[in-house]
């Protein structure tokens, strides 16, 4: 396999008034060519944190990431990110907040024909044709999410990036976008490295899935290879019983070993339980 | 008592059967009442207490002007400045002939042409004012949006510049004027200067007044600026001026248009006091040369000037309302 990415001995340390934090230590990961991630673990885990290293938004304090033989050093558009709140410059309508990246990344090699087609053609891709001259505030959380994949993926990215980008979506609008995901990565084949923490998700469009341990000091503990051959329909892997003990899996690495342990961890146990619950009924 | 309360049952059984014929009427009653009616009723009631109250006043000046003195001078004023515009188109007639005359006499004469030197009329000094703190305004936003843009960008900048802001922020226009009069008139030393050094002093005061709610309104607005759309910006490598053009000032407008309003509210109020003491011909120097002139009318005439006075701030205050709804994105921080 062609590794494109490697996170190597990736330490994150936080000046705190009270002393050292040590969110990550030693996280060490390689990813293929082409190849979906997940990171899954509880909050505050540092989920965020390797993203952002990877994006260059932030510093690691030991180790390093290299993409493509190169180190990163800072943000740019060959690590496109989708931000969790679709991050859409609210002045500019779909279309301009596309065009914003694209005239910046492609700047000349492109002509204004073919930025136009090229803009267009992103936000037909997530469905985003009909509405592309309107505001984020006339539009859905959604469709703005839409647009922020447009944005992204109109960068051309050799690897793209994902903090929670269904996190704020009702499970219906989730389900949607992750239907449509799919459908994008089955035409464009891009790396991903996606955070989520619905396992459903993670299952349903991941080649591996990385379970992080819990902070202070969390790391990769279990990566999870997942087999199921696309393209996948959530439907008939309901069903599927590889599909479900995959998902239990990772659910047992979440609720078992790494539990959250809390001063209140009678109450954390009950409504732990009953989120693993309400999932599987969301599935 | 008990009259009362009948009364009130009729007027309750009234609203019932309103209510019962049509719903609709009754809404836009009320917001016809909500918008017209009430503030009206609240004029009435202010204009009835201020002239129970003039009477009452006795000043060296005769008693104090109560609403129909107040309108009468506002007739006079607009009279006076009618005369006032007849007497100017005559003085230039009569150069305009003189000058024709002289010249059939004597083709190589060079016609002099003087300006007409007669009495600022009211009007003349309403626009003076307006000119004044328009451009004692516009001074300050040259220098506030720019200062507050980088101060909200830079973390040390603010620290260093915060306590100046703080100090200078509440002083007032008249310790300002003396020092800005002295150093106007070291520096700007012309013999017959093109523009009056009353102007340059009054709207150079204006301007150091209405300066820190800009700077401040500015760079609270660029600091506030959500983190993921810097990310945004980082991500995609947008150049520094182009984050500030494509990202800050877009971001942060609707907080720098909040900080215009408040200035341009401070700037006519400090105007007025600045042209007391600069002497600059506008609306503050109306009231200081009526209330210098002590005639009976003075004091109505001072009324009616406070009266525009606060007309105009209203006014200000609209244009400016307006101009956020016009290049504000965010339509909601743009109301009342």
């Amino acid at each position: 396999m062609n590794t494109i990415l490697d996170i190597s001995q990736v330490s994150m340390e936080f000046q705190t008034p009270k002393g050292v934090f040590t969110a990550l230590q030693n996280v060490n990961l390689k990813i293929n060519q082409g190849e979906f991630v997940s990171l899954i673990g509880h909050s505050g885990c540092g989920k965020s944190t390797v993203l952002n290293i990877v994006a260059g938004l932030l510093k690691a304090s030991q180790g390093g990431v290299i993409l493509k033989g190169k180190e990163v050093n800072e943000p740019g558009p060959e690590r496109a990110v989708v931000f969790q709140n679709h991050s859409l410059l609210p002045w500019l309508t779909a279309y301009e907040n596309v065009e914003l990246a694209v005239s910046q990344v492609f700047g000349k090699r492109k002509s204004k024909a073919e930025k136009k087609d090229w803009i267009e053609h992103n936000l037909s891709l997530v469905h985003m044709d009909h509405a592309m001259h309107k505001r984020p505030d006339e539009i859905s959380g959604g469709m703005k999410q839409r647009v922020g994949i447009a944005r992204a993926l109109s960068m051309q990215p050799e690897i793209l990036l994902m903090d929670e980008p269904f996190g704020a979506l009702d499970a219906l609008t989730r389900a949607h976008m992750q239907d449509s995901l799919m459908e994008i990565q089955n035409e464009l084949n891009n790396t991903v490295i996606m955070i989520t923490h619905d396992v459903d998700e993670a299952v349903l469009l991941s080649d591996r899935i990385v379970m992080m341990t819990n902070g202070p000091a969390a790391t990769i503990g279990e990566v999870l290879e997942i087999d199921l051959e696309r393209p996948r329909d959530r439907l008939a892997l309901a069903e599927d019983t590889r599909y479900t003990h995959l998902r239990s899996e990772v659910l047992k690495f979440l609720y078992e070993k790494q539990r959250k342990i809390e001063d209140f961890s009678n109450n954390k146990k009950t409504s732990s339980t009953s989120h693993a619950k309400t999932s599987t009924a969301a599935a | 008592m008990p009259e009362q309360m009948t009364n009130n049952t009729g007027l309750v059984n009234k609203v019932i059967t309103l209510n019962f014929t049509s719903e609709k009427l009754k809404t836009n009653f009320n917001a016809l009442t909500q918008k017209l009616v009430i503030p009206f009723i609240g004029v009435v009631v202010f204009l009835f207490m201020w002239s129970v109250a003039a009477q009452n006043i006795d000043t060296s000046l005769g008693k104090f002007p109560g609403p129909a003195a107040v309108v009468e001078q506002f007739k006079a004023l607009y009279i006076e400045h009618q005369d006032q515009r007849e007497k100017q188109t005559a003085f230039y007639q009569r150069q305009e002939q003189r000058n024709a005359k002289r010249l059939a006499q004597d083709p190589t004469y060079q016609p002099k042409i003087r300006a007409y030197t007669g009495k600022e009329t009211f009007l003349d000094q309403i626009v003076t004012s307006l000119i004044t703190v328009m451009s004692g305004f516009l001074l300050a936003a040259a220098i506030a949006i720019p200062l507050g843009i980088a101060v909200g960008l830079s973390k040390t900048l603010n620290t260093a510049i915060n306590p100046v802001i703080q100090i200078f922020k509440p002083v007032s226009p008249l310790a300002w004027l003396p020092l800005v009069t002295m150093v106007v008139s070291a520096l700007y030393a012309t013999p017959d200067p093109l523009i009056p050094k009353s102007f340059i002093n009054s709207m150079i005061t204006v301007s150091l007044c209405c300066l820190w709610p800009m700077v401040i309104n500015t760079s609270v607005g660029v600091a506030s600026i959500d983190s993921d759309l810097v990310n945004v910006s980082r991500v995609i490598r947008l150049s520094a001026l182009k984050h500030i053009q494509k990202v800050v000032i877009p971001a942060s407008i609707p907080m720098i248009f909040t900080g215009m309003r408040l200035s341009l509210g401070i700037a006519w109020m400090v105007l007025i006091a600045a042209e007391m003491l600069a002497q600059n011909p506008g609306l503050g120097k109306f009231v200081w040369d009526e209330f210098q002139n002590g005639s009976s009318n003075s004091l109505a005439r001072i009324m009616a000037a406070v009266i525009v006075i606060g007309f105009i701030g209203f006014l200000l205050d609209r244009v400016m309302l307006q101009l956020q709804r016009i290049f504000s994105w965010d339509k909601s921080s743009a109301s009342v």
